[in-house]
């Protein structure tokens, strides 16, 4: 059974097509990531996936469950309350800017969500997320506020309060673009402890050698379409122009 | 008159001064949130309708709303205005400053990024838990500054009341000072606000410092 489908999925923004008809499915435990050039619309598809933006056309489903879909009318039907937070509760997304709650320190950051939306006993909460943070390295900052973390760091907390809800599948959204290299490597390196543990994950990055290793499958998007799809060594081997010229740029960098 | 009698007296009307400031503060806070609520409506009548509102209170003398407001009910309906006098002040200044608060709110919840809204939505937080756990906190400490600023124009303005004949500090300090022929009840009247303009605006600082915690 797939995880994630998304269908024929269709995105403009003030009439200027952004995804034109894509289609993807994420297996149970399967690492996908995405990659192409600024613009192609990677951001956006994950957004859509989840529900962050509202699709034009098509239908995402979630555990094989139809959760999102638009009709032939061009209505869009999208899940509402216990609906959706179920469907809320299958996904996770780790931000490109972190996002963590700037007043929270990092033990609150990762616990409040599964204490007051998930409603789970605190003690519980607590030692997950402790097992959690030593994982992402960061068992001395517990009581630290993001402002005190580096980059780095703060990504790492992201991650781990992504976590701590337990979803079935969890989206990167360019984690390390905001990072400098040394710090990019650190939260690589916990991204592909991720890997080991079976955690169904989407990427969208710009870190081609980093893709390569961790993903089972790679979807090269260009101009809202996927341009190319298949393992990592299909991709990166392919005899495919707009591929090879997105590449060259990289290597020359 | 001796200075000690001048203090006393203008003391009790330090009373009322407290008064009128402790109730306007504790009325016009939270309606400035409701206010705020209301000019971001998505129902277009009641955004406009409060725009006009707060335009109204921001642009025409606070002195000139109080005498609306208490003789107002009087010239419109033949009121007895007898005992309302407190009530018109501070209903007037309720109203008043919490149109000032209300634009205070926006700035502050206009500036939280969007990416604490998406954060919260992710985590799956309701949209009563974002806005008073997520959102209101970090605006709090955004528009603390800007309301201490407003806190200790409404010490100031208090004073307003003595357009409409209400025996405060300000126009026990106006008696005295006509009765002795001195200015000395005007320094006095000066040291009264000064101090507690101190006094607020070390409070607002203890605030402000609790909040240093993050940035």
């Amino acid at each position: 059974m797939y995880l994630l489908e998304m269908n024929h999925i269709k995105k403009e923004f003030d009439g200027v097509g952004v995804i034109h008809d894509i289609s993807l499915a994420v297996q149970e435990g399967e690492i996908l990531s995405i990659i192409g050039p600024s613009g192609s619309g990677k951001s956006t598809m994950l957004r859509c996936a989840t529900m962050l933006e509202t699709i034009d056309s098509g239908e995402i489903r979630y555990m094989g469950e139809r959760a999102v879909w638009v009709d032939e009318s061009g209505k869009r039907h999208y899940p509402k309350g216990e609906e959706a937070k179920k469907i809320g509760s299958y996904f996770g997304l780790v931000f490109q800017n972190y996002n963590l709650f700037p007043h929270y320190s990092v033990m609150k950051n990762i616990t409040d969500a599964p204490i007051h939306v998930q409603k789970r006993p605190k003690e519980e909460v607590y030692r997950e997320a402790r097992e959690l943070l030593a994982k992402m390295g960061l068992s001395d900052k517990e009581d630290a506020y993001p402002c005190q973390l580096s980059g780095g760091q703060c990504q790492r907390v992201a991650i781990a309060r992504a976590l701590a809800l337990n979803p079935k599948i969890l989206f990167f959204d360019e984690p390390t673009s905001a990072l400098d290299p040394e710090l990019t490597g650190e939260v690589l390196k916990v991204i592909r402890s991720l890997a080991d543990l079976d955690i169904t994950m989407v990427i969208v990055t710009h870190e081609m050698a980093f893709a390569r290793d961790i993903s089972d499958r790679i979807i090269f998007m260009d101009q809202g379409l996927v341009a190319l799809e298949g393992t990592p060594e299909q991709v990166f081997g392919a005899d495919h122009a707009r591929m090879r010229e997105f590449l060259g740029r990289f290597n020359e960098n | 008159m001796s200075f000690e009698v001048m203090v006393q007296q203008m003391a009790e009307g330090f009373v009322q001064t407290f008064a009128i400031f402790a109730l306007t503060l504790l009325f016009s806070l939270p309606l400035g949130m409701v206010v705020y609520f209301g000019r971001a409506s998505r129902i277009k009548p009641i955004s406009w309708l409060v725009k006009i509102y707060i335009s109204i209170m921001r642009g025409t003398p606070l002195m000139l709303q109080l005498l609306v407001w208490y003789f107002g009910p009087f010239y419109l309906w033949g009121m007895n205005i007898g005992n309302y006098k407190f009530t018109a002040i501070i209903l007037a200044c309720s109203v008043n400053y919490a149109a000032y608060f209300s634009e205070i709110y926006r700035s502050g919840i206009e500036a939280i990024p969007v990416g604490q809204y998406e954060a919260a939505q992710i985590l799956g937080y309701s949209r009563g838990q974002t806005f008073f756990k997520i959102v209101l906190p970090q605006v709090v400490k955004i528009v603390l500054p800007s309301v201490t600023n407003e806190v200790i124009n409404l010490v100031k303005d208090t004073s307003l009341v003595y357009s409409i004949s209400y025996i405060e500090m300000f126009a026990v300090t106006k008696q005295i000072a006509a009765a002795n022929t001195t200015v000395v009840p005007f320094v006095i009247a000066g040291v009264f606000y000064y101090i507690f303009n101190c006094v607020v605006a070390f409070i607002m600082e203890r605030f402000e410092k609790k909040l240093d915690y993050y940035h």
